[in-house]
Parts: structure tokens; sequence; C-alpha cells
């Protein structure tokens, strides 16, 4: 299972190679690295050079001036922190929500056997692998067709009378629906592992279903939460499929979408994109140097299924 | 306003003046509703430029303008949902086919009653460009531009060419071009739709006005030995320009005709926006060079035009006609212009008198053309002009310019055909 | 499966009250599935036997039985290139990128120092949204500013002239190399957990039999990596029937680079989509997913079953 992997994940012991051998896969290893980083870190070498350099001198050539100004540029003409601001609101409340959802359909078909839970185990399963343009139509119409209650229209939560479409709400929703299969895949793997003795210890105290979920399942099942839940935000932060079909107001597009400011229909400076793209990969880069652990455990927790 | 009409209720029930006076403030305060805009001016010049003009039409109106901005080519993309969705009363958009098609569908109002009022405004090919299939006008224009051959007058002067009128003088020019060491003609499709330019010129000067027109509403057939000779022309030019066109944006392609890598470039006017202010002072344009057909004096052209439509149900008509009002004036279209200058505005009202030279010169040349045409992918039904329709079969052509016509033809009209009935 | 089911029903032990709490965790999740992706999925089936323009009331939609399947397979241009592309998309994944990632697995499960910083470098781009990818990689490749062309002298003002993007011969190799840049570190990690799972003492035994470090990895490890393997065989076929935002980015996936979900896009969306007809691209897809998908569900539950 994928979390007895997780589980004895550990320091690999030390299987010294040889001394020739080792310098030479670590040449290897430093060249692959540099040829991997390279896209990277020439968007990063462009976004430094002023426009009027580069189309002047070529791209392929020395810097005169190496500057900030493209970012502060970026930052400000596509205003990038309402769009950073945009997506939090999607973002945070889709990956509390998902794994929220997620555990309690992971607790109730792992934990207690009852007639559909495999049917609909593998419901959610395959679900999750679809492409999402398959449901993209019916779905937009479903959105079209969803009226907020009178007294919301005018609220921030429907400002024009719809409940889904070009809303929040619309757009964490079907963030939640379509990572559900995955994370309750991922935490129904991890808490089948669990010692099954845990349920008949809390059934032996009284406690019920709910508070053998809240108290006891949950507080165990941390690791793999910490581990989803970082891998979600990038998902979700990364995507630009459902925003650009489910919303229609600019300025409350997620920032992923945002990008396209900078790209525009008359003028391109392609150095000023470098540097709008780098600001929209920053939050990413960050909780991926940061959490990387945790980052890497989400991926394998979740496939490394044997 | 209830809430308007119940205060001045409470001021008469009670007749206190003083009360009067201050509702009666807040009145003319509030007389101005609120009208919503969808926009496609995302860059940042139009962009600025079109808040110019609203900020004018606020001002005439007493009316107060909230704009919903969406990057240009994702409100193209997302039109048809956005009209289905929550759109603004106002909306930006293109003349021709393509805003009857979307009036055809119910997805936009009729402003024939605007068209009342400003109808003394525009020439009639505008109003004609602005009419549904049923007689009612659809749309309101704002400016337009030519599809022209741009270049960099300093290499110009500094090499000595001279003004190409005919074909035979303009492959002369190109040919000396290449030997001088630039490329001929800068060219760019990465996106499908500027070589449809191209195409667009090539027909009408070989085919004339009405042979596209009626290519585009699929009255004539794309089989016809016409098309194929507009095919044969244009491979007969390709070796004069740029090669690696389905790699490139046309930004780039400008980018190489504002530096001098490029002598020309055929493209709308905007190919100015890549520019900076001394850049464009040094850009000059001519009309693509006539054939030696029967059409040669029609100088037929692509000018299209950008406007306004009203949207299917707008939250508040009035406002927004008034608002359709306001930009039918030349004094909104100076607005926009004094910060955009690369087009040229619709109304006959406008203050022609601070155009930069380059306006100047592109509004001559639609005022010479005998036959204006707004587009291929303005003139035809948009599911025809897509992604997978005529943006693929041009890029097919370009990528392969020897391939067999017949068959390339052929597949074009039996994409059209597959099309379901409007 | 819990282990209980076989010795008990537990269910009988639970409460009325456990028993609608249990419902309620299952429900609200399943819920949001059955409405937002399994509506909407069966929804699309049916709207590829119409052809409607996607405007306007229900009743616009026409029944028009196989004919939007036969013009898709007897008349539409795009299709048989789009379908070719995604099988070399994931012949290319198959038979290169995923290798490539297992080859760096077992060269970083080595051991060697700065183990972390390589997976780190290589597994970077994993977490880029591929709309960024997108634009990174054609800064690469674009004509006459890219990074390649510039380097090799191969500019569209040289005599030999790559068109890397323009060229249909050429672009989805390309295009492949930049999806393989996020391919190969994905793999890679999950190789990389499989691996550290590997009992060393396997390891141990085969070489005191003297087996060199090739047979080692092929007669041992290999074979106790086949859950992974699995794994990573039907995540690479998932990928490469999902391929769409590096193609739609630098395209939007025309003259080379067409795409069976782009075709889905290009049809259902625009300014005059072709629902029907888009829907039944859609269910192709479908069609071609629910293979590996079934083989996979069909794996899971035979291994519940051990």
């Amino acid at each position: 299972m994928s979390t007895a992997i997780l589980a004895r994940e550990q320091p690999a012991p030390e299987r010294r190679p040889p001394d020739r051998r080792r310098i030479a896969l670590h040449g290897f290893l430093i060249v692959v690295s540099i040829v991997w980083l390279f896209p990277l870190l020439w968007t990063i070498y462009q976004a430094l050079r002023p426009y009027s350099e580069t189309s002047n001198k070529g791209f392929l050539s020395l810097p005169d001036t190496l500057t900030l100004d493209n970012f502060t540029t970026a930052w400000n003409s596509a205003e990038l922190a309402r769009y950073f601001l945009n997506t939090l609101v999607i973002v945070v409340p889709a990956v509390i929500l998902v794994l929220f959802l997620a555990s309690m359909m992971a607790f109730a078909v792992s934990r207690y056997s009852w007639r559909f839970n495999l049917v609909l185990l593998m419901l959610f399963t395959a679900l999750n692998l679809l492409p999402p343009q398959v449901i993209i139509t019916p779905l937009f119409r479903i959105y079209l067709a969803i009226r907020a209650p009178e007294v919301l229209v005018g609220t921030p939560l429907a400002e024009r009378g719809l409940l889904l479409y070009d809303q929040y709400l619309g757009m964490v929703l079907i963030h939640v629906a379509f990572q559900l299969g995955f994370c309750t895949f991922v935490l129904s793997n991890y808490m089948k592992t669990l010692p099954k003795e845990l349920n008949e210890a809390a059934v032996v105290d009284g406690a019920g279903v709910w508070t053998t979920y809240s108290r006891v399942i949950m507080p165990l099942t941390r690791p793999a939460l910490a581990a989803l839940g970082t891998l979600q935000f990038t998902w979700i932060y990364n995507d630009f499929f459902w925003a650009l079909m489910l919303m229609s107001t600019g300025s409350k597009l997620p920032i992923t979408s945002a990008l396209n400011n900078l790209k525009g229909q008359f003028f391109v400076d392609n150095n000023l994109v470098a540097a709008g793209a780098l600001l929209v990969a920053l939050p990413t880069l960050v909780v991926y140097l940061v959490l990387q652990r945790q980052f890497i455990g989400g991926l394998t927790l979740g496939s490394t299924k044997g | 306003m209830a809430v308007r009409h119940a205060a001045r209720g409470s001021v008469v029930a009670t007749g206190l003046a003083v009360a009067a006076l201050s509702v009666s403030a807040v009145g003319a305060a509030a007389q101005g509703g609120t009208v919503t805009v969808g926009s496609n001016y995302s860059d940042e010049v139009p962009k600025a430029a079109f808040q110019a003009a609203l900020d004018h039409c606020a001002q005439q109106t007493g009316d107060t303008y909230v704009v919903n901005t969406v990057e240009h080519g994702a409100f193209q993309d997302n039109i048809n949902s956005y009209l289905q969705g929550t759109p603004d009363d106002v909306f930006t958009w293109f003349a021709g086919y393509r805003a009857k098609f979307f009036y055809a569908q119910g997805l936009a109002a009729p402003v024939s009653d605007v068209w009342a009022d400003i109808e003394s405004n525009y020439n009639p090919a505008f109003k004609g460009a602005s009419t549904a299939d049923d007689g009612e006008q659809i749309f309101v224009p704002f400016y337009n531009y030519p599809w022209v051959v741009i270049y960099n007058k300093a290499i110009w002067d500094e090499k000595g060419y001279e003004v190409p009128h005919t074909l035979e003088e303009f492959t002369a020019l190109a040919t000396q071009m290449q030997a001088d060491g630039l490329i001929p003609v800068a060219f760019a499709d990465k996106d499908g739709w500027p070589a449809m330019g191209t195409f667009d010129i090539l027909n009408m000067r070989i085919n004339g006005y009405d042979f596209h027109t009626g290519l585009m509403a699929g009255s004539e057939s794309w089989t016809d030995p016409k098309v194929t000779a507009v095919f044969e022309a244009w491979r007969s030019l390709l070796p004069v320009h740029q090669a690696g066109a389905l790699g490139r944006t046309w930004q780039e392609a400008a980018q190489d005709m504002i530096a001098g890598r490029a002598g020309m470039y055929f493209l709308g006017t905007f190919a100015g926006e890549q520019a900076d202010e001394a850049q464009r002072a040094n850009l000059d344009f001519f009309p693509f060079p006539t054939l030696g057909t029967e059409f040669d004096a029609q100088l037929g052209i692509d000018a299209p035009i950008d406007g306004f439509m009203l949207s299917r149900e707008p939250a508040n008509a009035d406002g927004a006609k008034d608002l359709l009002r306001c930009l039918a004036t030349g004094a909104a279209q100076n607005a926009f212009l004094a910060v955009s200058p690369n087009n040229v505005a619709a109304a006959n009202d406008a203050d022609t008198s601070a155009y930069t030279p380059f306006q100047e010169k592109a509004a001559a040349i639609i005022a010479g053309s005998g036959a204006i045409a707004q587009f291929l992918d303005r003139d035809t039904r948009p599911d025809f002009a897509g992604a997978n329709g005529m943006q693929s079969f041009l890029q097919s052509f370009l990528g392969e310019p020897d391939q067999d016509l017949a068959a390339l033809q052929a597949s074009i009209q039996d994409f059209w055909d597959t099309l379901p009935p409007q | 499966m819990p282990e209980g089911r076989r010795r008990r029903r537990r269910g009988s032990t639970l409460t009325t009250r456990d028993r609608l709490t249990l419902v309620g965790m299952v429900a609200v999740p399943t819920f949001l599935v059955v409405a937002f992706i399994l509506v909407p999925t069966i929804l699309s089936i049916l709207l590829s036997f119409t052809s409607w323009n996607g405007i306007g009331g229900l009743d616009r939609i026409q029944y028009v039985g196989l004919d939007n399947y036969v013009n898709l397979f007897t008349k539409y241009r795009p299709f048989w290139p789009a379908l070719s592309h995604n099988i070399l998309w994931l012949a290319f994944f198959l038979f290169v990128a995923t290798p490539l990632g297992l080859f760096f697995a077992v060269l970083l499960d080595k051991g060697i120092r700065g183990t972390r910083i390589y997976q780190s470098v290589l597994y970077m781009p994993v977490v880029l949204s591929l709309a960024i990818v997108g634009f990174i990689w054609t800064l690469q490749y674009s004509p006459d500013q890219g990074f390649l062309n510039n380097l090799f002298g191969t500019t569209s003002r040289d005599e030999h002239f790559i068109d890397w993007l323009g060229d249909k011969d050429i672009n989805l190799w390309a295009v492949l190399v930049a999806a393989s840049w996020r391919h190969v570190g994905y793999v890679m990690v999950l190789y990389l957990a499989g691996l550290k799972a590997v009992d060393p003492s396997l390891r141990e035994a085969a070489q005191l039999d003297g087996a060199n470090e090739r047979q080692t990895f092929l007669r041992v490890v290999f074979p106790v990596l086949r859950p992974i393997n699995i794994v990573v065989l039907v995540i690479t076929v998932i990928e490469s029937l999902r391929a769409f935002d590096i193609a739609y980015v630098i395209n939007r996936g025309k003259n080379g680079l067409e795409l069976l979900s782009i075709l889905v896009t290009n049809n259902l969306i625009g300014e005059a989509s072709l629902v029907g007809f888009g829907s039944a691209i859609a269910v192709v897809l479908l069609v071609i997913s629910l293979g590996p998908i079934v083989y996979y569900l069909v794996r899971s539950v035979r291994a519940e079953a051990e």
C-alpha cells in the first residue's frame, strides 16, 4: 500500500560506489541539473533585462543593464496583487473543503464495510482520471441554470443573480468535486493502514462514529493531510482551464489566467511577460522548496499503490 | 430609485423645505444610473484610451460606467458563454457578419433607435456594416483601421526605395531588398489569423469585393478556379516573404520591420502599437499594389470596424443607449484616439485636425477605396473561420505551399458543407 | 478493506445515530461528484448524438443520430492527425520520458551526497503550471528571438533555419521535450519512493551471488517495482490522453500540434461552438481513457481481494 512506502521511507543505506564512479556520477548529475534548470534560468535572465536592450541587441547577448524594473512593472501594471488575492479566495477554501470532505468519505469507505463502499470508491477514482474537457459543456449549462435565492442577489455571493457562474463559489465547488476522487483515494489507502483495533477500542470507550473520526482517525491522518494539502494547493493554484470556462469578469480571475493580461494583444514585451510568469510561479516554487517533504510525500502517497 | 421616490414622498408629506433641498441634491447626484461595459481593451494603451472615452461620456451623461476588462483573446474565446451568462449592458465587438451572428442567436439587442439619432454622423457604408439581415441596426462603430503595407522610412530613404504601385514594381523592390540583405516582406501566422489578411487582399485584387463577400457567405464555392488563382498568386509571392511564418507571432514580425531588418510588412495599422513613439513617427505605409486586373480601380481593402453592441437584456437599457449615442460622437472617438493614435475615427464629426500623419494617411487610404471589407474572420461564420477551420487551412497552405491546391480547396469546401445550418 | 469484514459484520454494532452520521459523511462528497462530474459526463455522451451551437434553450438541440461520429471519422481533417499525435505522445512518454525518469531515480537511489539537491532540481518543473511551462519553452524555441536558434545560428535569416514551433514535422517533438521536462521529474519521484521500499537485503543477497549491478537491477529490483510500474504506466497513459495546456498555449493546437483534448476545446468554446460535434470527440477521448481506468480499477480490486 502507498502509505507503507511513506512509512518505510528512511535514509537510504549507504551503498557507496567506488570513488571514480562516484565522481563520474556527480559530474553527470551536475550536467543534467544545469540542462534541467536552464530554461528557467534563461527566463530569469530575460526578465532581468529591459525590452529596449534585447530588442536592439538580440536575446542572446551579454547584458548592459540588469534590473528588477520588469518585476515591478509586471506587479503593478498587471495588478498581480489583486489576482493573487483572487486565487487565495479560491484555493484556500477549496483545499480545506476537499480535504475535509475527502477525509469523511475515505473514513466511511475504509473503516467500515457496507454494501456499496467499493463501488463508490471505484466511481470516485475513475471520475478523477477523466479529462476535464469531457464535462465542460453540460457543466457550463448547469452553472448558468443555478440562480441564487432572492436574498443573495446583488451581494458578493451572487452579484448578477447567478450562484455559481462567474462566482468564486462555483470555482471552489468544481475544484472540490474534481479533486475529491484523488483525495478520497489517497486518504482511504492511508486510513486502511491504520490498525483496525483503533475502531474497536473507540467502540469499547463508547465513542460514536463522529468521535472515532474526529478524535481517533483524523489526528493519525495528519501527515497524509499535510502532504495532500500541499499537492492540492499547487494543482488548484496552477489550474487555468476551469477559470477560463466558468468565470467572465476580468477582475475576478485567478492569477494563472491573469498572466494573459501581460501578453498584450498589440504590444508584446517578452521580458515583461517573463517577469510576470516568474512572479506567478513564485508561490508554488516557494511552497515546493519549503514543504518539499510533504510535497513529494503527497505525490508518492497518492500514486504508489501496491 | 425606489428609495429616492420614497424620500421625496416623505419630503412632500412633511413639507420641510430644508429637507427638500438636501433631497433634491441627492436626487441630482443619483440622477445618473450605472451602466456596465464589457471591454476587450486589455492592453495598456487601448485600455487607457477607452477609459478616456468613457470619462468623456460620463461627463456628458452623468452616468457611472463600470468597466469589466477581459484579456482580448479570452474575451473573444468566451464571447459565447459570456453573452449567455451575465453579460454587461454594453460590450465591445466587431462589425460585419461577426456582429450579425450574435444578434441572430438572440444574444444582442437591436439599437435602431440609437441609430435614428446618430445616422447623420456616419457614412452609409458604416450603417451597412452595422445592420442585421432583418434590417435592424445592431452595432455602433467606433473606429476602423486599414490593412496596408507598412515600412520603416529611415531604411527606405537610406536605400532610396520608391513606393511600388503595381505587382511588378512590388516584386522588383522585394528582389532589390533581398539583394540588399533585408527580409523583403515580414510575415507571421502563428496565431492563425494574420495570414487571412493576405488572402483577403489577393482575393479582392484578383476577384473583386463581390466575390469576397459571396465566398464568405457561402454563395461562392471554395473549389472555384478563382480561389485557385488566389493561392497561386500567393505561392508566387512567398519567396519574398519571411520564412517560418507559422512559428512567429505578428508582434515579432512587426519588430523585425520596425527595427529595419525587414523591408515591409502587410498588416493592419495596429502594427504601430508595437513601436515606441519615436519609432512610430518613422513608420509609413501604402496600399497593397494592384495586380493588373479589372478590379484594380476598385482598390478593395480590409478596414475592420471596431465598436459596440448592446447585450440581450441590459440591466440599464436607457443608460446603455445614452452611452452608445455618446460613443458615436466624434468627441468621444477623439478622446480615445488622442491616447491611441493607430486608428481612424468612424464618426463624421470627429476632429481630424489633431491626426498624426500616420492617421491622416490611413483615413485617406480608406476614403480612396471603393470597396471596404471587414476581414475574413469578421465576414464569415465564426465556426468556419476558427482554429479548426480557415486558420488551419491557411496554415496548411503556408506549411506546404506546393501541395495539391485542388485537394486543399476541396477539403475547405467539405468543411463548410459539414457545418450545421444556421 | 478492513480485516473486520471477514470476521464479522461490523455494521451490526452501529447505532442508528452512527448510521445516519455515516450516511451524511458519504452523501455530501458523493452528491458533489455525481452532480458536477458524473451527470455532466452522461449529458456529454447524450449531446454527442445531437447538433447544437450551444446557444439558447434546450429546444434548439436537434437529434442527429451518428452524424457527428460519421463526420468525425470520415471528413474532419484534424481528427486522425490528433489521434496519431496523442499516440505519438504516449509512445514518447512510454519509451523516452518514463525510462529517463526511472534512470534518474536509480542514479539518485545510490545515496550519494547532494541527492536531495539533484532531486529538487529535477522535480522543480512539476510544480510549474503548464501555461508557464509553455511560455518558458516559447522563449527557447521562438524562431528569431529564441535561445536555441540564436545559439545554433539557425534563425530565419540564416542558411539553415529550424522552425521549432512552426514546422509541423518538428513542432510536436519540440513540445514533447517541453512536456517531458515535467513528466520525467514526476516519474522519477514515484520510482524513487518505490526504490526506497526495496528491501536492501535482497540486493545484498544478489550481489553475494555474484550478480553485477545491472543484473541485480533487472533480476531483483525491477520485479519488486512491479506495483509502481503499473501506477507509472497508468499515469503515463492518462497524462498522454489529457495532454492539453502546452500545445494550447503555444498555438491553440493547430498546424501539427492537434490533440484530441484541444479539438474538444476548440469545438466547444470559441465564438461559435459545435457542441454536438465537440462532445463526440470528447466521447472518443472518454472511451480511450476508460481502457486504462478500467484496467487500473480491476487491478486495484484484485489487490484488495488478496
